[in-house]
């Protein structure tokens, strides 16, 4: 039999995550900060809603682009959050994920040989959907020093004659930064004066703390040349639902809607309908869940630095980043000792880009009783180490 | 939102939260949460700090009852005294005066059925304000303070996700 394998996708990597996962699993009784989705599970009244609408057996496709009142509700919910301003009928569509999302936003603009800017660390997709659309991935790896924030003369300093395409992930996954809007006026500029699109994932943009996410896509000559993608996974506790949306102008999107179209067709019906429910009744969910994450976040924060690990402040995700380099080991070697050693498994920062090397992910999508007995685990590991790293 | 009601809402649920894990998952003044504490118990505000324990998985076995009290108001007093008569006595749990059809809700923790009934012919419907009763028996609990009793909810999600 001849190969049957396409080459480029025999060449792209398996995730560190997948890597992880697998020495995790084989485990018993390990304790994890690994995870990348909320412990709430979605609110009833949304589950509930699901159900009903299982029961009147509201059970076929829906339109291409998503049910029409998930749209105006999405639009609307938009313009009350972050001053978004999108005409349901043209400018949203529904998709599987953000994740189906960031895909086709990619595949409907990159085209072979150009290139896209990707700042790391961050999700672990945008890299293989870049390489399967025959685009350039160029890494920005961005810095602790800056709060791990984009700046301008990073973004000034990886773009060439071929760049086409900057993803700008913030929240991130996995530093927890955040973008302000002063941060965010000065890459617009540059994207603007560059031609630059812009896919701006805000998957995260409902959990921030002390700042009040901005898109960038409400900054001046933005609009048009931004893809917003969004979803109910993370803010609103969905993630199994596989419900996100994009949001561009109209020659986009209707791009983006036609490999979506072929490709799916269209995002769960069941999915929809809750996700309705959602964004009409879900503000106090997610107030409550954004109060909860915050004093988790505050709690590890203090730890991981009353342990002596240097760690910035994340103002956004569920994620804390700190920093490993004063116990001279790898990140990647952090991991497996921690797991091996105290049983606790922690993703590491190389999992996202080499340039989350000497840093580790820690969620704190967990329980306070469940942080606290690992965080305490995770001191009696730094501190036999930062002994022997001394010695 | 208030220090005051920031730290409740945060013990509402668990009470074993330290001073210092309040103050820093709340992100202020150890000395002030603590102070604050103290007031609000000075204040009866936080009236006390009890467990909650499902006595099912437990060798006690316990009855408990909720039961209607229709009463004569009193002149004067309304439904407190005749509240006070009620609560006073040491098997009763809970009372709580009510809108609608019956006027006082008892919540009662026996050892047995008949040590219920005993209490409600001896010592409740002999009042001279409660004109009549209904007791009903809890048969099973299912969630009590906003806690799940029944199933162990156990995290399903997979140990390590992007």
């Amino acid at each position: 039999m001849r190969n049957p394998l396409n080459q480029s996708v025999v060449e792209i990597k398996p995730s560190g995550i997948r890597k992880f996962f697998d020495i995790v699993s084989e485990m018993k009784d390990a304790i994890s900060l690994g995870v990348g989705e909320p412990d709430f599970p979605t609110p009833w009244h949304v589950r509930e809603e699901g159900i009903y609408s299982l029961e009147k057996g509201r059970t076929h496709y829906t339109s291409n682009a998503g049910l029409a009142e998930l749209k105006e509700e999405i639009s609307r919910f938009l313009k009350r959050r972050y001053r978004l301003e999108y005409d349901p009928c043209h400018e949203i569509m529904v998709t599987v994920g953000g994740s189906e999302a960031i895909d086709l936003a990619v595949r409907a603009m990159v085209c072979p040989g150009e290139e896209v800017i990707i700042p790391q660390p961050s999700y672990v997709s945008y890299e293989p959907c870049v390489v399967l659309a025959q685009g350039v991935p160029v890494f920005i790896p961005l810095k602790a020093e800056n709060d791990f924030r984009l700046t301008e003369e990073e973004l000034r300093a990886a773009i060439t004659e071929k760049t086409k395409m900057l993803v700008l992930p913030f929240p991130n996954n996995p530093t927890g930064a955040i973008m302000t809007r002063e941060d965010l006026a000065k890459i617009a500029r540059v994207c603007v004066e560059k031609d630059i699109v812009v896919v701006s994932d805000e998957i995260y943009s409902e959990l921030t703390y002390d700042y009040d996410h901005v898109s960038i896509a409400e900054l001046p000559g933005m609009k048009e040349r931004t893809v917003v993608i969004n979803g109910f996974s993370k803010g609103h506790a969905m993630t199994g639902w596989r419900l996100g949306y994009a949001c561009s102008s109209v020659p986009i999107i209707e791009q983006m809607l036609k490999i979506h179209q072929y490709a799916i067709m269209c995002a769960p019906t069941t999915s929809q309908y809750a996700a309705v429910e959602a964004m009409r009744n879900g503000d106090a969910d997610v107030q409550m869940m954004r109060e909860s994450y915050n004093k988790r976040r505050r709690l590890v924060l203090h730890e991981l630095r009353d342990m002596g690990l240097e760690c910035f402040e994340p103002y956004g995700a569920f994620y804390v980043f700190p920093c490993i380099k004063s116990l001279g080991m790898s990140s990647e070697e952090f991991a497996n000792r921690l797991l091996q050693e105290e049983k606790v498994a922690i993703v590491p920062g190389t999992a996202f880009g080499d340039s989350g090397e000497g840093y580790m992910r820690i969620s704190y999508a967990y329980s306070v009783e469940n942080l606290k007995k690992a965080l305490e685990r995770v001191r009696r590991f730094v501190e036999r180490h930062r002994q022997a790293a001394q010695d | 939102m208030s220090l005051r009601m920031q730290i409740l809402e945060a013990i509402d649920q668990n009470a074993r939260f330290s001073t210092k894990e309040l103050a820093i998952m709340l992100g202020q003044d150890e000395a002030a949460v603590a102070e604050e504490i103290i007031k609000m118990e000075e204040e009866k505000v936080i009236c006390g700090y009890t467990t909650l324990i499902d006595w099912d998985k437990t060798e006690l076995s316990q009855v408990i009852a909720m039961i209607e009290v229709k009463v004569t108001p009193q002149r004067g007093q309304g439904f407190d005294k005749i509240a006070e008569r009620i609560y006073q006595f040491e098997e009763v749990d809970a009372v709580y005066l009510m809108s609608g059809s019956f006027d006082l809700t008892v919540m009662l923790r026996g050892k047995s059925l008949k040590s219920v009934a005993q209490f409600v012919s001896d010592k409740l419907s002999p009042l001279e304000s409660v004109l009549s009763t209904a007791t009903h028996f809890v048969l099973k609990k299912y969630k009590e303070h906003g806690v799940t009793l029944v199933n162990d909810n156990k995290d399903e999600r997979m140990l390590v996700t992007p």
